[in-house]
């Protein structure tokens, strides 16, 4: 029986790590849902956006505890401030987004087709100040993760739309960023998806290893390990360290599609960031 | 004579020697296992008196009733991979995070628990 036990895993993992030769996003995402919705089945879609708390009553309950004051309501504030702060030029921020910046983090990543790139919200912040005669300012944390955590706080609730367009460029940067998602790396030999959908909701160490499902819901998030609040790229590059890889440069083309990829397959779900984590 | 006596001794002494080298072996196989920079099998495996352990492999308890070969345990620490393609245990000797005595004495450890 064990044995069984251990044949099915075998096939399981066999099945998600070796990645089809055809580009269909939608069947990916299908696909890892279905494995999710197997593996607990007493959690809805919805409940992946609170990570690793979603599947422990316990850490669950000490994290409520914590967002009754939320460590990252000053980064919120001072985003806000920033965000409204014009530039030398005169001109702000709004000028460079849809909506005026507000309400639009649903949106992101997206593909701009004319440059062929993937653009994620903190790219397009950095865009907006190059643009505009402005300094780019460091991608993992301090001001620009002020701005991108105000953001997203604008954006709450809203439901993740990512869209892959019918663009060869488009689907080849989603390829990209899902075989960087599938592929073992580091001295540990362990790729995303093995901590982050094989053994996910396991216990390494003292750590639940969250479904890679609700990853890109609540960024950029507080973590006390950060003492600030930080990006989900600069969550990227830790996760790269802690198995002995050399992380990419952040917002690097392979990190931004990553970040494509990732998000893509949380289409559906309720943004909340910015949230905190242990 | 006196050669003869020393002789006797060392014959005397040599299983004594072999257990206390057996004994360090046992006790730096545990450190390996237990340093986050080294084994860090606690990472996964819950296991002798390791503190903070993870559960993501199983116990690793009674090896030498499940484990008879010791080849077979060394190949599961040396390369996990060869018997499930699939697994999260990272390949301790393919990819050089322990030496090969290294990894001697985290089998002499195991097979004490
Ligand atoms: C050795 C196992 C391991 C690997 C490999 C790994 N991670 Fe992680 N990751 C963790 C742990 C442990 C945490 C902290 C607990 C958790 O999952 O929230 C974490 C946290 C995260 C988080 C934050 C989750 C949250 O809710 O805030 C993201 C995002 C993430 N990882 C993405 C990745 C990506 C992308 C990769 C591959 C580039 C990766 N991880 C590889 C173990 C791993
Ligand atoms: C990141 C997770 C992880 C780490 C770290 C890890 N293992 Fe494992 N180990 C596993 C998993 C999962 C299995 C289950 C079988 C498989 O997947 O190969 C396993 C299986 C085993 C087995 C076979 C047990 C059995 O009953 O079949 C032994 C022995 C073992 N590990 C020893 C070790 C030792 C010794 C270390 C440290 C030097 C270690 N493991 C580190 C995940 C890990």
């Amino acid at each position: 029986m064990k044995g069984l036990t251990c044949l099915s895993a075998m096939l399981v993992g066999s099945l998600l790590i070796s990645a089809p030769a055809i580009a269909d996003p939608q069947s990916d995402s299908d696909d890892v849902r279905a494995f999710f919705q197997k593996r607990f089945s007493n959690i809805t879609l919805e409940d992946y956006a609170d990570g690793a708390y979603a599947l422990n009553e316990n850490a669950r309950m000490q994290w409520e505890e914590i967002e009754e004051f939320p460590p990252y309501e000053d980064a919120v504030d001072e985003g806000m401030v920033l965000f409204e702060t014009p530039f030398a030029n005169g001109k702000s921020y709004a000028s460079c987004f849809p909506n005026g910046g507000i309400g639009i983090k649903q949106d992101y990543p997206k593909y701009d087709i004319e440059t062929q790139q993937v653009i994620t919200v903190e790219f397009a912040i950095n865009q907006c100040r190059t643009s505009n005669g402005e300094t780019a300012l460091p991608y993992g944390q301090g001001e620009l993760a002020y701005v991108s955590a105000y953001m997203a706080s604008t954006s709450r609730e809203n439901l993740i739309n990512v869209v892959i367009p019918d663009d060869d460029g488009a689907l080849a940067a989603y390829e990209a960023g899902k075989k960087m998602f599938y592929e073992r790396k580091g001295q540990l030999n362990l790729a995303c998806a093995t901590c982050h959908i094989s053994i996910a909701g396991g216990q390494l160490r003292a750590e639940i290893t969250s479904p890679a499902l609700g990853h890109t819901t609540h960024f950029p998030a507080f973590r006390f390990g950060w003492d600030d609040i930080g990006t989900l790229q600069k969550r990227y590059a830790g996760c790269n360290k802690q198995v002995r890889a050399k992380p990419f440069a952040l917002q690097s083309e392979e990190y931004r599609n990553l970040e494509y990829f990732h998000t893509f397959m949380a289409n559906g779900l309720p943004l909340n960031g910015p949230g905190s984590r242990k | 004579m006196k050669k003869l006596t020393q002789l006797i001794t060392a014959i005397l002494l040599l299983p004594l020697l072999l257990s206390t080298a057996h004994a360090d072996s046992v006790s730096e196989g545990k450190e390996i296992s237990f340093d986050r920079k080294k084994g860090n099998c606690l990472a996964c495996h819950v296991m002798d008196d390791g503190e903070l352990a993870g559960l993501i492999g199983p116990p690793l308890i009674m090896m030498k009733v499940r484990f008879p070969e010791r080849a077979v345990l060394r190949a599961q620490i040396w390369d996990a991979t060869v018997r499930n393609p699939a697994t999260s245990m990272p390949p301790y000797g393919k990819h050089r995070m322990l030496t090969e005595e290294e990894i001697d004495k985290v089998v002499d450890y195991l097979y004490t628990l």
